[in-house]
């Protein structure tokens, strides 16, 4: 005799017992810290950060130690926490020229005032994997005095993109409206949406889909002829109005990677060419999704710039409503709840239609003569 | 016990204040999708944030809640959120329908009916009922508004043309007050007809897509049909083998090798309502005949197919039942 | 002023940003037009004549002058004093999105050059033809079933090809689906953007005749857009000659063909091939 499945809650404690365990993987190998995650994962801490929307290394770190390294369970964690925190306000505009820089770079010329900074970067070691790694205990680096980054580099290294500026030969796109741009965390993003509010929703983005995305605008998916005028990284000053005091003060340093593109030049009879720009910005050192997000930034502004769109990257509704991690990730996987209901009726509904086209086969085949089509399920109770 | 470390149904004042503001922009425009700031919550996207926003909203310290998904108490989503709403309120939670002055599902309308009084939340994956058909939002806003349905009815005209029937089973759009077009959640169309004039005041939450939308009591909602293809609801040829219910939605499973199906109701408390009045059903499986149709034409039909004892086995052998069914 | 004119066209014009200098695509046109009369816009490409039947379809917006239509309410009857102030006649400018739509599902007709972008491709022709019907608030499936029967043997279609995607269809039949799709809410006014275009000389033939027979039964009034001036002869009472955005010469189609007064429509009527 049928008994119906009980125990719904047991079964999830149990489940919470095995994540436990899944997490803390081999016992007799040492607990992984926090700390550790913080300062030798950096750069997975930094996605966390950026996507989290939430500048807090050590948070970040714990959440990708909940989440047992799966980063976009960790950006769930992080985001999830950003809720409770209470708001004060936002602060001033960050000033990104004013950077204590540990890496700058630029393709567009052989050399710019300031000079390159290669930094601390993948981009020139050879992707071979290094067994040295596996050995216990500290490599050879350690305990030697660090090479102290962004030392002896001139005070001011103002970007490429402001020198075009001043030249003339690069836009430099205004709000179309005076009213404060909206906030994306506050309320939900509605089409058309202004470059401020794209660039938010850019900023959270999935890495993975805005790299996509900004590598089919250099496959032909709508060219822009991207150039990086400048990509730097480093540590930026976040200042707030205090209103008691009545002027700016510091609250501290974020570390931030900042892309800026120049891309392809428009202009006609009455305005002259100038190049135009894309622009990403990620916590930390996320300069692949500083770059992308440029790119995407640049082909979402074909509207505004008078080009034809063609191509998904142009798509502002199709590629800002996929961009977020959480929601893609939570819709595709809430195929795992229970659908059986609307799967019986289905069901049903297939049976019937199986069976009223049996019947008119049968029908056909026993009268040897063709049937008009009136569906059987005309007359269905 | 209620967890002190958050505030009372998790969401800080100030959220529930704006979700509310559009709740009762919601109310006063059946049927409209208002756009609502959705917050990230402790739930995926998808798992029903935004059914639990709205009862996190409305909730008060003498509501008392039940939590349904898929027409039961112990699914384990239902679970989950039943004890979510446990610890950040800890309001009085119960199976019972009658008893509840909240009811959160998931896919379902209970099988009691509803009362005056009562405020029934449903999670809802996809707001928009004419997704499917037109992906865009800026252009299904601009239909709204127009009140623009035609590729709707295209679609219902399309499927009786080709298929015989209209295909939609489940989220089967409606007209609420005779103005907007509303999706009803993925409920099954079995369940639509409960919407109609219903003394509860029912609430929609979508926190993935950020939209809030209201039916309230008293309100006509109409399934989309033709006047000579009547929006009709399923129906069994079984009856619950619990309860011997003949009126409620049957859950179908599979109870061994042979593809013996057992029918139960959905609604876990209305079976068990019915279990404790004394009524019974068959207790029994029912076996379903491995193959309900011939083979299409030119599949092992004649040429070449040897016709063994196997062969023989997959001719159906028709009940009397199915023989009508199929004529 | 005559009341049962239907359509009445002055001075409109339409300019666009064209790389880097603003063109007029069309400018300065005017006309009236009565109920039952069929009007052919004529010229090489680039003419203006296209941009002109979107001016007039409220497609564009004109940037130069206006174009008054005799809108009816949902009742069918004329339109109270309109915003001109002249009986029935409305400025399409002063319409709300929301009548413009009507208007043009209900009163009006489009037939588009590329069939394609007159039909829902993804939907049988049966669909097709229902639509307006079905967006007016039909709602009886074997009552559509049967106008949609009907209409397709009016337009001279097989109607065991109901059921059929129009990606099935010939390119003349999609031509004759579109007609259906538009006259099956009796619209008072029809625009046509080279319906003959691309098709075989012979199916030419056979859906002007088509159209002829329609326009006559129906007392329709229509604005076609064409390079073919043997469709203008054969469709139209009155013709526009079109050339570089400006009306050059315009009247009765057989004195426009017969006497043509400007050079260029001299042109144009002696370089059409004679059989």
């Amino acid at each position: 005799m049928y008994v119906a499945v009980k125990g719904g809650a047991a079964a999830i404690e149990a489940s919470w017992r095995l994540l436990a365990d899944q997490r803390r993987g081999d016992t007799t190998l040492a607990v992984l810290s926090v700390a550790q995650i913080r300062e030798q994962l950096p750069l997975a801490v930094d996605r966390v950060m950026s996507e989290g929307s939430l500048y807090d290394p050590e948070l970040a770190a714990l959440a990708i130690k909940q989440a047992s390294g799966d980063l976009i369970e960790a950006i769930f964690l992080l985001r999830a926490y950003r809720t409770t925190l209470p708001r004060f306000g936002y602060s001033l505009p960050m000033d990104t020229a004013r950077m204590q820089l540990s890496r700058r770079v630029s393709a567009t010329f052989k050399d710019v005032p300031g000079g390159q900074v290669l930094g601390a970067t993948y981009d020139y070691t050879q992707r071979l994997l290094d067994f040295a790694l596996l050995a216990e205990g500290d490599d050879e680096n350690a305990g030697q005095e660090p090479l102290a980054s962004g030392q002896g580099l001139p005070v001011s290294m103002p970007r490429i993109n402001a020198l075009m500026a001043r030249e003339g030969l690069m836009e430099t796109p205004q709000p179309t409206s005076q009213t404060e741009p909206g906030d994306l965390t506050r309320d939900p993003l509605m089409f058309p949406a202004a470059r401020p509010l794209r660039l938010q929703a850019l900023a959270r983005g999935d890495e993975g889909w805005l790299l996509a995305l900004g590598y089919s605008t250099q496959r032909g998916y709508a060219n822009s002829h991207p150039f990086a005028g400048e990509i730097r990284r480093g540590k930026v000053a976040v200042e707030i109005m205090a209103d008691e005091l009545g002027f700016a003060i510091d609250i501290g340093d974020i570390e931030v990677t900042e892309c800026q593109m120049i891309n392809q030049f428009a202009g006609n009879r009455e305005h002259p060419p100038q190049f135009t720009q894309g622009y990403g910005l990620a916590f930390g050192g996320a300069e692949r999704k500083s770059m992308a997000m440029a790119l995407v930034d640049r082909s979402l502004r074909a509207g505004e710039l008078g080009e034809l769109v063609t191509s998904p990257a142009q798509d502002e509704e199709f590629v800002l409503s996929h961009a977020d991690s959480l929601e893609a990730s939570g819709f595709v996987q809430h195929l795992k709840l229970p659908h059986y209901v609307d799967f019986q009726s289905e069901l049903e509904l297939v049976r019937k239609l199986r069976a009223a086209h049996a019947g008119e086969q049968h029908a056909r085949a026993d009268d040897g003569q063709a049937i008009a089509p009136a569906p059987a399920i005309q007359k269905a109770a | 016990m209620m967890d002190d470390n958050y505030n009372f149904g998790f969401l800080d004042e100030r959220t529930k204040k704006m979700i509310r503001r559009a709740m009762l922009k919601a109310v006063a425009i059946p049927g409209y999708q208002v756009p609502f700031g959705s917050r990230e919550m402790p739930f995926a996207y998808g798992w029903g944030t935004g059914g639990v926003q709205v009862t996190a909203s409305v909730i008060g310290r003498d509501d008392v809640l039940k939590v349904i998904d898929q027409g039961a108490d112990d699914t384990t989503n239902a679970v989950n959120i039943r004890r979510f709403f446990a610890r950040t309120t800890g309001v009085t939670t119960t199976e019972k329908t009658a008893q509840a002055s909240i009811i959160q599902t998931r896919h379902r309308i209970p099988e009691t009916a509803l009362e005056e009084g009562q405020v029934i939340v449903f999670q809802v994956p996809m707001p928009e009922p004419l997704f499917r058909l037109e992906p865009r939002r800026r252009e299904t806003i601009t239909m709204h508004a127009l009140a623009e349905y035609g590729l709707m009815n295209v679609k219902l005209y399309e499927d009786i043309a080709q298929l015989g029937a209209i295909s939609r089973t489940y989220d089967y759009p409606v007209l609420v007050n005779e103005r907007y077009l509303t999706s009803p959640s993925p409920i099954p169309k079995f369940d639509n007809p409960k919407m109609h004039m219903n003394p509860a005041l029912q609430l929609f939450g979508a926190g993935r897509e950020k939209r809030i939308y209201a039916i309230p009591p008293y309100t006509a909602v109409r399934s989309l049909d033709f006047e000579d293809h009547p929006f009709e609801v399923q129906r069994w040829d079984h009856a619950c083998a619990l309860c011997g219910a003949a009126d409620s939605f049957l859950d179908e499973m599979i109870v061994d090798d042979e593809g013996s199906r057992l029918f139960v109701c959905s609604d876990s408390d209305y079976c068990g309502e019915r279990r404790d009045a004394g009524y019974c059903g068959t207790q029994q499986a029912v076996h379903m005949p491995v193959n309900l149709l011939p083979l299409p034409l030119g599949e092992g039909r004649g040429e070449g197919r040897e016709e063994g004892p196997r062969a023989e086995a997959l001719a159906p052998t028709l009940s009397q039942k199915e023989r009508e069914v199929i004529q | 002023m005559n009341d049962d004119l239907l359509l009445s066209v002055r001075g409109a014009g339409k300019r666009f940003m064209q790389g880097n200098r603003l063109r007029w695509a069309c400018r300065d046109v005017s006309f009236d037009l009565y109920p039952g009369e069929v009007l052919a816009v004529v010229g090489e490409s680039g003419s203006g004549k296209s941009t002109l039947l979107r001016l007039l379809a409220a497609r564009l917006a004109c940037d130069e002058g206006s174009v008054h239509y005799d809108v009816r309410d949902e009742a069918g009857t004329a339109a109270a004093a309109s915003a001109a102030g002249e009986a029935g006649l409305v400025d399409l400018a002063q319409l709300s999105e929301a009548r413009l739509r009507w208007l043009a599902r209900t009163d009006w007709g489009f037939v588009e050059q590329h069939a394609r972008d007159g039909l829902r491709m993804n939907v049988s022709g049966g669909a097709n033809i229902g639509e307006r019907m079905m967006a007016l608030g039909s709602r009886h499936y074997g009552k559509l079933r049967g106008q949609a029967l009907s209409w397709m043997e009016r337009v001279e279609l097989d109607v065991d090809r109901i059921d059929d995607l129009p990606g099935t269809y010939s390119g003349g039949m999609q031509q004759r689906l579109q007609i259906a799709r538009n006259l099956v809410t009796h619209p008072r006014l029809v625009f046509m953007d080279e319906p003959t275009t691309g098709l075989d000389v012979s199916v030419q033939a056979r859906l002007l005749d088509l159209l002829r027979e329609l326009v006559d039964q129906l007392q329709l009034a229509a604005v076609i857009v064409t390079h073919d001036l043997a469709v203008a002869r054969l469709l139209a009472h009155r013709m526009l000659v079109m050339k570089d955005g400006q009306v050059v010469e315009q009247g009765l189609t057989d004195r426009v063909l017969d006497d043509p007064q400007h050079a260029y429509t001299q042109l144009l009527v002696s370089s059409v091939l004679t059989p």
